[in-house]
């Protein structure tokens, strides 16, 4: 009996109770279904942390942050503690050579931050405010998409100049319907904390690709009449970028930090000094570097420490494991319960069908005809809850898409179809073992005496 | 040399600690060519031996030689060849299945002997133009009578030229009218050389054999092979 055959009299068989072969698929339909749409999510997560993480300067970027708090064996000489400095700068400019662009930065902000910005009684408060190099706009992966960023020039002349990133012009020139149309407030005065600015430079607006596609359709939406869809937030890389405002470092220094230092002198205590290596490889030799040159440089205290985001992208390898896992295990529990279900059907469909079987074989069926008739009745079933799984899928992958975080839509990949798909059919191939081996074990002729 | 030789054959079932001989020590040869009938009557042995004799079921002792070959050291799979090539069974409640429509029944011997889709339904429509039933091969089983059911397991039996055609009490389920038909097909195989073994309980279908064997109690009571007696004459058409 040839292979086209046995897959036709599975058809048959199935169609002939398609009610009940749509029942016992039903396991099979959850669990294939629910392992593209795990998967996509999953894959979705990845994507977007993962280039979250690349939009924050990747894991080339080395960050060195003041530690006002001694390790508990230097505790006896916290008086002199002073943090990175811009000695610190030149030292590590002239000493480490395994990193480059070593940048200074003191920052004023992050969660809680009074900072204020003012434009004609309009108050936005920005996730960022740094004064540092120009340099940091490459080190940070910012580009500038009108003006100009400052230069080494108004970093000496300590001018009053800054650049801006998009929400901050949102919040305070409005907010166009494009990003891209927006007001460009190049030349406008500002205030930041009360002392005037002027804005010479915005950069260009920062989005995920799936938030970029969420705004095209909203709009499309909105073009068509129709009720937009809610937009939700962007992952908070990107509005931290957008709420950034870069001043120079000496003008930073000037003007928010005069009168906090002794005698009236600018406290020079950066907070972070930013810096990046040529290549992943190289990262501990540079971080032992860039310790062995701050150590000399603080008489061996540690008033500083290291931040990499070799922490976030572990930390994301491991999100996705534990996600994948878990999805994986529900997954195989739904495929699993599909499988016996399948199991249990073909069992009691084989007492049904003893007469058939007694009749195939009394024209010549043999035991191994049987074992394969059932064994690919089993899988057919199988592989067609397989199929409908994947388009239930589909569906069910738009579902889930509304309920994950935001900056994570779905991504339905070919290998998760191809692997759901298979999975199918290896569960109808292991759940049709046993009612194959039963039916090719029945003898013919008492299959035929069979009432 | 007889196309089938059977030699103190037993076949004994236990049911719940009683003996049950259905067979007890039968013996005979069916030539090449025989029209024979087995008669007896009801629980007698005849179904029982016409499975051992049609290799669908094994003896409980004695051997059978089939065509040259010895059944009892036949592996499953030869045996399934052997119903396959060798013999066409019609049974008394027909046996067809529901779910294949005329034509996939009478094609189901071939599907297991590995034609190709074209020669199977070539042959199979021969074969129930055969039956004269050529116009029903789309139908059901279902949606015919009962002699055209049987005609359409006879003609499933004959599609795979089969040595040997057995038919166990064949019009045991029809009327006398749609009984006597079928007979006649029999009788028509028969005149073509083909070896038909049938199971009947009517004396007078039994006494138009050339070869007529009378079982009782699982042994063999009268057997009487005319073509051996020398009383070997022309079978009279339908009565
Ligand atoms: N599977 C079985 N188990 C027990 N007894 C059986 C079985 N099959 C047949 N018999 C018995 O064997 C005897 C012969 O049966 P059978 O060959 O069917 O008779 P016939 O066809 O002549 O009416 C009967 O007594 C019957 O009850
Ligand atoms: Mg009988």
């Amino acid at each position: 009996m040839n292979l086209v055959n046995v897959i036709l009299t599975g058809l048959r068989e199935v169609w002939a109770h398609k009610f009940r072969s749509l029942l016992t698929m039903l396991g099979i339909i959850l669990g294939v279904s629910s392992l593209v749409a795990m998967s996509a999510l999953v894959k979705g997560m990845e994507v977007g942390m993962k280039s979250a993480l690349a939009e924050m300067g990747g894991l080339e970027k080395i960050r060195v942050e003041s530690q006002l708090e001694l390790p508990l064996h230097q505790r006896h000489l916290q008086d002199r503690v002073r943090g990175v400095t811009m000695k610190d700068v030149t030292a590590l400019r002239a000493g480490a050579p395994l990193v480059h662009t070593v940048t200074p930065s003191v920052d004023v902000g992050g969660w809680g931050s009074r900072t204020v910005v003012e434009y004609r009684g309009k108050r936005a408060r920005p996730y960022l405010f740094s004064g540092t190099w120009p340099e940091a706009l490459e080190i940070n992966e910012h580009e500038i998409a009108h003006g100009r960023m400052f230069n080494h020039y108004d970093d000496e002349l300590a001018r009053n100049v800054c650049v801006i990133g998009t929400g901050i012009r949102d919040e305070l020139f409005g907010e166009p319907d494009t990003p891209e149309d927006g007001v460009v407030p190049i030349g406008e005065s500002i205030t930041i904390n009360g002392q005037p600015f002027v804005v010479i430079g915005m950069f260009r607006h920062y989005e995920s690709e799936e938030y970029r596609k969420r705004r095209q359709a909203r709009l499309a939406a909105i073009a068509r009449g129709e009720q937009p869809p809610s937009m939700g937030r962007d992952h908070f890389v990107y509005r931290l970028k957008n709420r950034t405002i870069y001043i120079p470092l000496s003008a930073m220094l000037l003007n928010f930090r005069t009168g906090s230092g002794v005698n009236a002198a600018a406290d020079a205590q950066l907070s972070t000094l930013y810096m990046k290596i040529p290549d992943i490889a190289l990262l501990e030799p540079a971080l032992q570097q860039v310790r062995n040159v701050l150590m000399v440089n603080h008489a061996g205290l540690e008033d500083f420490s290291f931040r990499t985001d070799e922490d976030w992208a572990n930390e994301i390898s491991t999100t996705i494991r534990n996600y994948r896992m878990s999805g994986s295990i529900i997954a195989a529990i739904c495929l699993i319960v599909g499988g016996i279900g399948i199991a249990n059907i073909m069992l009691a469909s084989i007492s049904e069908r003893v007469r058939e079987i007694g009749i195939r074989k009394s024209v010549g069926a043999t035991t191994l005809d049987v074992f394969v008739q059932i064994l690919v009745e089993s899988v057919v079933l199988t592989m067609l809850g397989g199929l409908a799984g994947l388009a239930v899928s589909f569906g069910l992958v738009v579902i889930v898409g509304n309920f994950s975080p935001e900056e994570s839509v779905p991504m339905v990949t070919m290998g998760a179809l191809l692997i759901a798909f298979g999975a199918s059919a290896l569960v109808g191939l292991i759940a049709g073992i046993v009612p194959a081996i039963k039916a090719s074990k029945l003898h013919p002729i008492q299959a035929l005496k069979y009432d | 040399m007889p196309l089938v030789e059977l030699r103190d054959i037993h076949k004994v079932y236990h049911l719940g600690g009683e003996e049950i001989r259905a067979l007890d020590g039968v013996s005979l040869d069916i030539n090449e060519g025989d029209f024979c009938s087995i008669i007896g009557p009801s629980g007698s042995g005849k179904s029982t031996l016409m499975h051992i004799l049609g290799c669908l079921d094994s003896p409980t002792s004695g051997t059978l030689k089939l065509d040259g070959m010895e059944i009892q050291n036949a592996t499953p799979r030869q045996l399934a060849t052997i119903r396959n090539q060798k013999i066409g069974f019609v049974f008394q409640f027909f046996n067809l299945l529901p779910k294949l429509n005329v034509l996939q029944n009478v094609e189901l011997p071939m599907v297991y002997s590995g034609l190709g889709g074209r020669e199977r339904r070539e042959r199979a429509m021969e074969a129930l133009r055969h039956v004269e039933l050529e116009n029903r091969s789309k139908h059901r089983p279902s949606q015919l009578s009962g002699g055209q059911q049987q005609r359409v397991a006879i003609a499933r039996a004959l599609v795979n030229n089969p040595r040997i055609i057995f038919a166990d009490e064949p019009t045991g389920n029809l009327d006398s009218h749609t009984g006597e038909l079928i007979l006649d097909m029999f009788r028509g195989f028969h005149r073509e050389g083909r070896t038909i073994i049938l199971v009947t309980h009517d004396p007078e279908i039994a006494a138009l054999t050339s070869h007529k064997i009378e079982i009782r109690d699982g042994k063999i009571a009268a057997n009487l092979d005319r073509t051996l007696a020398g009383l070997d004459r022309p079978i009279p058409a339908a009565v």
